[in-house]
């Protein structure tokens, strides 16, 4: 399973990537192959403010719906489009073409409780 | 059984080896999916797959009374199964609920099998125990027998080499090395397809030999979750989904499998009573709008703004792309073409009534 060196992670199988205060968001490579075939994404609204924790969006495979959390609190700000014509992004390409939105951070502390690459390895048993 | 409380078919170990993603299921263990839902309903639409039945329960009923006793409990007319042919029938309740539905074969003159869905085997072989009258012999064999399904255009191809093949809703007995082996034509696809019983003990070594015999055609082991999307398209009804002690055959759209001139079985009034009058409710298919969030069982249904139902089952279509699912509809929406919506998470997507089934095989 990729875990690629520059991201955060959540336990929750989310990752993060920062740019200044804005954090790109996504789920990883492990999670996607969990889920199998994506067939829908439910992004967040634009504008809406969410807590660390908070459900931000929907993924849904074949068989289930899955809830995806905002692994740092912040206003979202952009979210990514495609995924409604190519929900299969997020299969092919979870850390890249298949992100799901952008948030504006409100607490940059809030990195703190993420994972780094080794601690997510561990904690899928890789 | 498993420490979980769930029980493991006599497959389990195969589909451990196999990496198999495993879920509970009507109080068993069983495989969702190996390589993915989307893989494994592909497989079984264009080619063949392969899937681990033996949860279902197996009943044989013997003796000279069997046909007659068995009539007045099931809806199908056994009087007209030929020795080594069977049919989809029901089981139901005094007020013409679904206890279960099933496949009974006429092994022999007197001698049927009966296959159950796995969550119902004790309440069914306690229901017809509970009625047992005249010469009639039950046995619940459903610990002897391990199952599989093989299902897709090539799986006629796959079998050919041990011998000729049964015609459709027939039952033959094989001889694969040591192992006896009864082959069905039948399944819960919509594809052509096999089922295959043969006693637990030789069950890895016939599942390994069916997926050798399935090499060329590049044969999948499937999933649960390839079973429902398929079953789903088919329009087959799921017991404990689409069919309930609350639900008649004739709502569920089955009364093909209902034969009235018989002159009484269990449930038989009141659905003589729906034939007569017509039914208020129907089982319908629902196709969603394309792009639409995939519906799932109980999200409701509207009509006219105003909820009017909710999903029995629902899913993701892999052969049509969109969503797809089924409800009971009251009489006036319950025709092809009229437009419903579905509610997901707060949100409504158009959806239309569909005439079954929403997959046919090409002919």
């Amino acid at each position: 399973m990729l875990i690629p060196d520059d991201l955060k992670y959540a336990d929750t199988h989310e990752w993060i990537r920062l740019d200044g205060g804005v954090g790109t968001v996504g789920i990883t490579d492990h999670a996607q192959a969990e889920l199998t075939d994506i067939v829908y994404v439910e992004v967040p609204a634009i504008g809406a403010k969410l807590e660390q924790k908070q459900t931000a969006a929907v993924v849904e495979s074949v068989k289930a719906a899955s809830d995806i959390y905002a692994p740092m609190g912040g206003e979202v700000v952009e979210v990514n489009k495609e995924l409604e014509a190519n929900p299969a992004l997020v299969n092919t390409d979870p850390y890249g073409a298949g992100w799901l939105f952008k948030l504006k951070l409100s607490n940059q502390e809030e990195l703190t409780g993420l994972k780094d690459p080794n601690a997510y390895r561990a904690q899928i048993g890789e | 059984m498993a420490s979980s409380g769930l029980h493991r078919t006599a497959l389990y170990p195969e589909h451990v080896k196999l990496n198999a993603k495993m879920v509970p299921f009507g109080g068993w263990e069983m495989p969702v999916y190996y390589s993915g839902i989307v893989n494994e309903h592909q497989a079984v639409r264009n080619a063949v797959g392969i899937f681990d039945i033996s949860h279902m329960g197996e009943i044989e009923v013997f003796g000279p009374e069997a046909e007659r006793w068995l009539n007045g409990l099931l809806t199908n007319n056994l009087s007209k199964l030929a020795v080594g042919e069977g049919q989809y029938t029901l089981m139901l309740n005094n007020e013409g609920g679904v206890i279960d539905d099933l496949i009974v074969y006429r092994l022999e003159h007197n001698h049927y099998f009966l296959v159950v869905n796995a969550a119902k085997i004790e309440e069914d072989f306690l229901w017809l125990s509970g009625h047992r009258a005249g010469e009639v012999t039950l046995l619940n064999r459903s610990d002897h027998f391990a199952a599989v399904a093989v299902q897709g255009p090539k799986s006629s191809e796959l079998f050919r080499p041990i011998g000729e093949l049964p015609e459709r809703n027939r039952i033959r007995a094989y001889r694969l090395g040591a192992t006896q082996v009864l082959i069905a034509r039948t399944g819960y696809t919509g594809e052509d397809g096999f089922e295959a019983f043969f006693p637990a003990d030789s069950a890895s070594a016939v599942w390994n030999q069916f997926l050798e015999l399935g090499q060329p055609w590049q044969i999948l082991p499937c999933g649960l979750g390839a079973r429902d999307t398929l079953r789903l398209e088919a329009c087959y009804p799921l017991n404990g989904a689409d069919l309930s002690p609350e639900r008649t055959p004739m709502e569920a759209g089955l009364g093909f499998f209902v034969d009235l001139a018989k002159n009484d079985f269990m449930g038989r009034e009141p659905l003589l009573k729906q034939k007569t009058n017509g039914v208020e409710e129907r089982l319908c298919a629902i196709r969603l709008a394309p792009k639409s969030a995939p519906p799932r069982a109980h999200y409701p249904v509207y009509a006219e703004n105003q909820q009017i139902a909710e999903l029995t089952s629902g899913s993701q279509s892999p052969t049509l792309g969109t969503g797809i699912g089924l409800a009971y509809l009251g009489s006036k929406y319950a025709k092809p073409g009229q437009q419903l919506e579905i509610e997901v998470r707060g949100r409504r997507f158009p959806a239309t009534v569909e005439k079954k089934p929403l997959y046919k095989r090409p002919c």
